[in-house]
């Protein structure tokens, strides 16, 4: 076992954003964390690198990592997993590169901070890297600036693996691109990962992102995680009614990737005090039990009174 | 916001100060009749001079409400002239756009490439070198104001050109261009009233800025003449005794310069903080 | 890259049409170009005069015939002084950037950490006091800063002179005082008193720049990447010098400025302690030629800022934003 948490709950200014999240991930596995906006995955994973945004704090739980509690790690400490052991790349591919470094000056710069190698040899292992990610050598010399959405989002996956860590969070890396190229990055993305042996936590609410790179699908409702299974089962038979709300109102082709599903209703904001299943007032299958007590989440399966 | 109230509370208790000024004061400080020589470069803490003696046996500290008054007086009017003449230019730039727009922000711009106090400087010495001495320090007041707010327009043409050119693009502008409402009345119905909260922030903090240019030419030797010393005046005057060591000559007025200065632009800060 | 830079040359253009016409203007209204010949000179002798220097011709000819002079350094006789004022400016012009160089120096030593201090511990004590001391630099007006260094450094302790440029030596037609031990203890509070008002401002750019950097997606990534603090604040600086840049050129025409005011209190001998000693003597011949030559160079200066913004930031030398 690679990560482990357990209990996870992260506090902001209205009350618990995430609450009780518990989840493993494998050497070479990949998890994806899937749900609205809002729902706290992303304050998941940045509590997985020690980046909470300013407001934010770590409520409880244990994080064990590679035999590391990284909920008791300081500063110092994050710094020295941050990159080399724990790897990150975020949703904005436009603000993700530095401006005013050349791409292949940015990757040498990585590779010579985590592996102190000769310039020489960190700017072939560079241009290894830009191929790997389907750049040209030729363009390492290019500007971000210059380069397509796709392209950018595919140099930050090249900087964020390059240190070759062990677990990577990928926070929404494919909802910034056009409609068509998600599918194709994610599963790069999980081919570099998984033949390197970095297990990724893949934050998204993109499902053809998720169906492409995924192993195991985990759902977040309103800071708590409502359905975990298998990829492919959760996607074809999904247990949990959310679930199957948001596989129904996935967005075509022909939506604006902006728009999210549009289930009726909205997500209990963090801080909403909520009695039974947080789900319960959008639900079409919600009884006085739902409203009453809120059901558990079971090892395999769903957080739902009406699933068996 | 506490610091913006104190900040005002100063500022508030030195304008009141400097405009009672011939109630509070000892002496007529312009009045030479009144001034003896036998009394200059008296220590502070002299009975009758609590901050001390200048050279001609000036009570400072009624030199300094004096003073404080024509200084506040300048700087108010040159702001009041470049808001005057730089808002409707800003308005009408920002309004009517294409042509007159270009014209009248090219020539902000140009302004705009020298430093306010330049521009002031310039003007300044035109007017002297045109009026003759001794007229010139007659007009002295009326001439530094109108180098001042000549220095200062283009900020507000800008201000207020932006704020007119976003009214421009909303709908009920458009609406009442549609319902055949004139170019006037749009203006001043729809269009002014955006633009004078961000010119309320730039009136603010070019009071300051005016002061200070007030300060500046008065300590150059070109505004207001010893004879009617505002605080720039004052402590050009007292730099002279400073060497040997009369430093009340000139720390007391510098204070009453810096100090509501201060509290302007702190007033400014808090303004700028409130408007987000 | 130069389509850039050729939109900057022109418009520099149009502001240096200006100004030169507001100079000619300065000249015609306020000026008397037979001021020289005294007032005894007779009616004959002054219309002599009047054709010789082409005062008949038409305005525009006029003007243009000033601008073609202008353009030769040619501004014609101080009524005060008796000179050529383009010598007369010349040999005043190293005493100036020696000053405004020096206190240039000052504001970049002082300013810069200090600025890089303020954002990168907002809340410590260091910080606070750093942008107090900032607000009171640009509420302090120029001439208040060198009066009270001189009450404290040369009235009261009387380590460093409190006026003039000390010893100067001359290498072949710049004088500087850089040379010697008395030009250099003269130099110090003159810099100081200058740069003091441009560190306060420079701390505020690079501190607004730096929290900006700071809160940036790339320096989210970079730390995500595990990049050392050391390498990050160098990442975040150099984005916030990007707006220091773009107000470099102002920066250096207030430092221009401002030495006029540094000048009168010093009684430094550079052109702005003429200029004032020319306002006050209705000199009209050197204010036309300090208008004339301020404006080239501010406009120079601000090509410079142009030129450094584009060797920092790869972005505008394609023309689009990023």
């Amino acid at each position: 076992m690679l990560l482990s948490v357990t209990g996870l709950s992260i506090a902001v200014a209205a009350g618990r954003a995430v609450d009780q999240v518990s989840f493993t991930l494998d050497r070479g596995e990949v998890l994806a964390l899937v749900g609205e906006s809002g729902a706290g995955k992303s304050l998941t994973g940045a509590a997985l690198i020690g980046l909470l945004p300013e407001g934010a704090r770590l409520a409880g739980g244990r994080l064990e990592f590679a035999g590391v509690a990284l909920e008791r790690l300081a500063e110092p400490g994050w710094r020295r997993l941050r990159g080399r052991r724990i790897g990150a790349v975020f949703q904005d591919p436009l603000a993700a590169l530095d401006p005013l470094a050349r791409i292949g000056d940015q990757l040498v710069e990585t590779l010579r901070v985590h592996h102190a190698a000769s310039r020489p040899r960190a700017r072939r292992q560079a241009a290894e890297w830009l191929a790997q990610v389907g750049i040209p050598a030729a363009r390492a010399r290019a500007w971000p600036h210059e380069l397509s959405g796709g392209m950018r989002q595919r140099v930050a996956i090249a900087l964020a693996l390059a240190p070759r860590p062990a677990l990577l969070i990928a926070d929404e890396p494919t909802t910034a691109l056009d409609v068509s190229l998600r599918g194709q990055v994610a599963a790069l993305l999980r081919r570099l990962a998984t033949g390197q042996g970095t297990a990724v936590l893949l934050i998204s609410h993109d499902i053809a992102s998720v169906a492409a790179a995924a192993d195991r699908v985990a759902v977040m409702y309103a800071g708590r995680i409502v359905e975990t299974g298998a990829t492919a089962a959760l996607l074809r038979a999904p247990a949990h009614p959310y679930t199957a709300a948001l596989l129904a109102a996935r967005p075509g082709i022909l939506h604006r990737p902006d728009r999210l599903p549009a289930i009726e209703g909205t997500m209990p904001p963090p801080g909403a005090t909520v009695t039974g299943c947080a789900f319960a007032p959008r639900c079409g299958r919600a009884d006085a039990r739902c409203a009453a007590e809120a059901p558990d989440l079971p090892p395999h399966g769903a957080a739902c009174w009406h699933h068996d | 916001m506490t610091g913006g109230r104190v900040a005002g509370a100063v500022l508030l208790a030195a304008v009141l100060a400097a405009a009672a000024a011939p109630l509070l004061a000892a002496q007529n400080p312009f009045d030479l009749a009144h001034l003896d020589l036998m009394d200059s470069l008296l220590p502070p803490g002299s009975p009758g001079f609590p901050l001390g003696s200048d050279g001609q046996g000036r009570d400072v500290l009624s030199a300094i409400l004096y003073g404080a008054r024509l200084s506040f007086l300048v700087g108010g009017l040159a702001v009041g002239l470049a808001a005057l003449l730089g808002m409707p230019a800003g308005l009408v730039a920002g309004y009517a756009g294409g042509w007159t727009d270009a014209l009248l922000m090219r020539l902000a711009d140009a302004q705009l490439a020298f430093p306010a106090v330049l521009v002031a400087l310039l003007i300044d010495g035109a007017a002297r070198a045109l009026l003759a001495r001794g007229r010139a320090e007659a007009l002295a007041v009326p001439v530094l104001v109108l180098a001042i707010g000549l220095g200062r327009w283009p900020q507000f043409a800008r201000v207020v050109r932006g704020a007119a050119r976003l009214a421009r693009g909303r709908d009920y502008v458009a609406a009442a261009r549609l319902a055949g409402v004139g170019g006037g009345r749009i203006l001043f119905a729809h269009v002014a009233p955006n633009a004078l909260g961000p010119a309320g922030v730039l009136f603010t903090l070019s009071l300051g800025l005016a002061v200070l240019d007030e300060a500046t030419l008065s300590f150059l030797g070109v505004g207001l003449p010893p004879t009617r010393p505002s605080l720039g005046t004052l402590i050009r005057v007292g730099t002279e005794y400073v060497l040997s060591g009369q430093w009340w000559t000139v720390v007391f007025p510098a204070l009453a310069l810096a100090v509501p200065v201060l509290a302007v632009n702190l007033l400014g800060d808090a303004l700028r903080a409130a408007r987000r | 890259m130069s389509r850039l830079l050729l939109t900057r040359l022109l418009e520099a253009v149009p502001v240096l049409l200006i100004s030169a016409a507001a100079a000619f203007a300065l000249g015609q209204v306020a000026g008397d170009p037979l001021a020289a010949l005294g007032l005894d000179a007779s009616a004959a002798q002054r219309a002599a005069a009047a054709a010789r220097l082409g005062l008949d011709a038409p305005l525009p000819e006029q003007y243009l015939r000033f601008l073609w002079a202008a353009l030769h350094g040619d501004f014609g006789f101080s009524i005060r002084l008796a000179r050529p004022v383009g010598a007369l400016l010349l040999e005043r012009l190293p005493a100036t950037v020696e000053l405004a160089g020096a206190a240039f120096l000052v504001a970049l030593a002082a300013g810069i950490p200090a600025g890089m201090l303020a954002a990168l511990h907002p809340r410590g004590l260091a910080a606070r006091a750093v942008m107090a001391v900032s607000l009171l630099g640009v509420s302090l007006p120029t001439f208040l800063t060198g009066t009270l260094l001189i009450l404290l450094f040369a009235a009261t302790l009387r380590w460093l002179p409190s006026f003039g440029r000390g010893e100067v030596v001359a290498l072949g037609g710049w004088s500087t005082g850089l040379l010697t031990g008395s030009g250099r203890l003269a130099l110090i509070l003159p810099a100081l008193t200058l740069g003091a008002f441009q560190a306060a401002l420079l701390l505020r750019l690079v501190a607004d720049g730096m929290r900006g950097a700071l809160a940036s997606g790339h320096v989210r990534f970079a730390r995500a990447r595990g990049l050392p603090p050391r390498l990050i604040r160098r990442h975040a600086l150099r984005h916030a010098l990007v707006p220091v840049l773009a107000a470099f050129g102002m920066q250096l025409g207030l430092l221009v400025a401002f030495s006029i005011v540094t000048e009168q209190v010093f009684q430094w001998p550079g052109i702005g302690l003429l200029l004032v000693q020319s306002i006050a003597a209705a000199d009209v011949p050197v204010m036309t030629a300090y208008l004339v030559l301020t404006s080239v160079l501010f406009v120079a200066l601000s090509l410079l800022a142009d030129l450094l913004a584009l060797a920092v930031d790869p972005r505008l030398r394609q023309g689009r934003g990023g």
